[in-house]
């Protein structure tokens, strides 16, 4: 019970960090709804062509769009999560401290990037999404059911997102430099969450391939069960299958890390 | 580490010439002074990054993949469709090209400026103001990454690919516009991060604010204008001149109908659009200067 207040604390910690900076929220809004109007856009103009590209009409279209720019942030698409900070504690050797506190290395960072994550997504995810709900076609389910399951693949996504960034950030134990992995969780995560293009809409057989990979639980898992293209049981089982994957690898590296790596002094 | 080095460019790199001029430099020596300045600062960064090769190869080569996603993503709806806004694949990566390649050119002379709005938080930029040196110069170059030229990179073969595949009767006027569209788009570029870094001076937070106009303005002109509403592409040629940088000129080399039925010479004003531009983020910069104050810690 006490280690349950105590990781409580660490999201609020993390919940608070983000929250402290209110003018660089209103800005990140500001861009995130300057780069939905953009996307939505030549969207419209490539579902005119093809109707139904994806299995989406063009509202549905949109509204992948929205919840995109919604969750860039929350999901930390382009990195720059806790996986940073926990980079940069490698780097410096701080992560010593780390090592010392009478918690579990994962689940202290988890927790925080979990109340980052909570964070970004009412002060930063909501008000795009709002305006794009009230100025372009949605589609938007009205049954409060569809919307709880929304909220459950939400922090599934939110989970697996963490493990993604958690286990390649233990590499700089090794490498030193994480200006790599970085680049390489940047690359990945704009491109396989779907982030530019819908997963379901990609070209056979890359398609396929996309939608298995981790990847997919991001973005497009959320958004199908939003608009009823998923049935939520399967969306869960795909997003709870890659976080223990994901999560159980990050903890096997973790203790290789801890036992072999010297930590940087200075 | 990097940011010592950031603060102490070692004393030979701005000692100033006395000159025949005194100590009251003329305008044009003020010109020379900057750029030498921005010389001695973005060589200094160059240098710092060049100490390990191996992670400046690797960061150059990320930077490329991390901007051509963009063309990757036209590339998938091109896998989809013939033709988007009634535009067709060479056409879009004339666009994308043009737009990419003159953001690049702005993004690696003056991409570091959303620093700025740190070090008027942390303080560090009282440092700047006490240097015998053009403030504006020494910001623009500060943190110069070279890796950008990974994002010039993929622009420019994106660009030569569309150049060799549109359908054009090229004329001299339509082959001299290229380049002129390239430099006249970096120069609107560059005034677009002037003007946002003067932001900073309002709001030290804001600095994302910015990226909605640089980099979602290079992401906005690799589309056709036909995609977007009218009251957009309105907005992105009166208010920010963004559409002069590609959708204007490129739709006369295209022959295309010009956007809000512009006039036929408009193709050839962007130089004037970017120096008017540069001239009123000039005037934006030194108001925002003015008005810096300190934090005092």
């Amino acid at each position: 019970m006490g280690s349950a207040r105590l990781y409580a604390a660490v999201a609020a910690g993390g919940f608070r960090r983000y929250a402290t900076y209110r003018m660089a929220t209103a800005a990140g809004i500001f861009t995130n709804t300057v780069f939905g109007v953009i996307l939505v856009y030549t969207y419209l103009a490539l579902w005119d062509e093809r109707p139904h590209l994806g299995g989406y009409d063009q509202a549905q279209a949109v509204t992948y769009v929205w919840l995109g720019q919604c969750l860039y942030s929350t999901l930390a698409i382009q990195g720059g999560g806790a996986e940073k900070d926990l980079m940069e504690r490698i780097r410096t050797g701080e992560i010593a401290v780390d090592l010392y506190r009478p918690a579990d290395l994962q689940l202290w960072w988890l927790a925080s990037d979990l109340g980052r994550a909570l964070f970004q997504v009412l002060g930063r995810g909501v008000v795009p999404f709002a305006f794009g709900a009230l100025f372009f076609p949605t589609a938007l389910p009205s049954d409060v059911t569809v919307w709880a399951a929304f909220s459950v693949t939400l922090v599934l996504a939110m989970v697996v997102s963490f493990a993604i960034r958690y286990l390649l950030a233990l590499s700089v134990f090794w490498i030193m430099d994480g200006m790599g992995v970085s680049q390489f969780l940047m690359v990945t995560g704009i491109f396989f969450s779907g982030m530019t293009f819908p997963l379901n809409a990609f070209p056979e057989p890359f398609g396929d391939i996309a939608l298995v990979l981790p990847w997919a639980a991001q973005i497009q898992m959320p958004a199908d069960v939003l608009m009823g293209e998923t049935s939520p049981l399967t969306a869960y089982a795909f997003q709870a299958l890659w976080a223990v994957v994901l999560l159980t690898a990050g903890r096997l590296l973790q203790s290789a890390a801890t036992r072999r790596v010297v930590v940087q002094g200075g | 580490m990097a940011e010592t080095l950031g603060t102490s460019p070692g004393p030979e790199g701005f000692r100033t010439s006395p000159g025949p001029e005194g100590f009251r430099p003329v305008e044009g020596s003020r010109l020379v002074e900057g750029l030498r300045t921005y010389r001695l600062i973005a060589g200094m960064w160059v240098r710092s990054s060049m100490t390990y090769r191996t992670s400046f190869a690797v960061t150059v080569l990320g930077n490329l993949l991390v901007t051509g996603l963009d063309f990757a993503t036209i590339l998938l709806m091109f896998s989809q469709v013939d033709t988007l806004g009634g535009w067709s694949l060479p056409e879009i990566a004339l666009l994308y090209g043009l737009s990419a390649t003159a953001f690049g050119i702005a993004d690696l002379l003056l991409g570091s400026m959303d620093v700025l709005g740190g070090r008027i938080r942390d303080g560090s930029f009282d440092t700047l103001l006490v240097r015998p040196a053009p403030v504006l110069a020494q910001v623009g170059a500060d943190r110069f990454a070279l890796r950008r030229l990974g994002r010039i990179t993929q622009a420019v073969a994106v660009l030569g690919y569309a150049l060799a595949a549109v359908d054009v009767d090229w004329t001299v006027a339509k082959v001299l516009l290229v380049p002129v569209m390239v430099i006249s788009g970096a120069a609107i570029f560059c005034a677009l991060f002037v003007a946002g870094a003067a932001f900073q001076f309002v709001a030290q937070d804001a600095a994302e604010v910015q990226n909605a106009f640089t980099y979602g303005g290079t992401t906005l002109l690799q589309y056709p204008p036909t995609v977007f509403g009218r009251d957009l592409v309105r907005a992105v040629t009166f208010l920010v001149p963004l559409a002069f940088v590609n959708w204007v000129p490129a739709s006369y080399v295209l022959g295309r109908p010009y956007p809000l039925e512009l006039p036929q010479w408009t193709a050839f004003a962007p130089p004037l659009v970017a120096a008017g531009y540069c001239a009123l983020a000039g005037l934006a910069w030194r108001a925002g200067l003015r008005s810096y104050r300190s934090t005092g810690s």
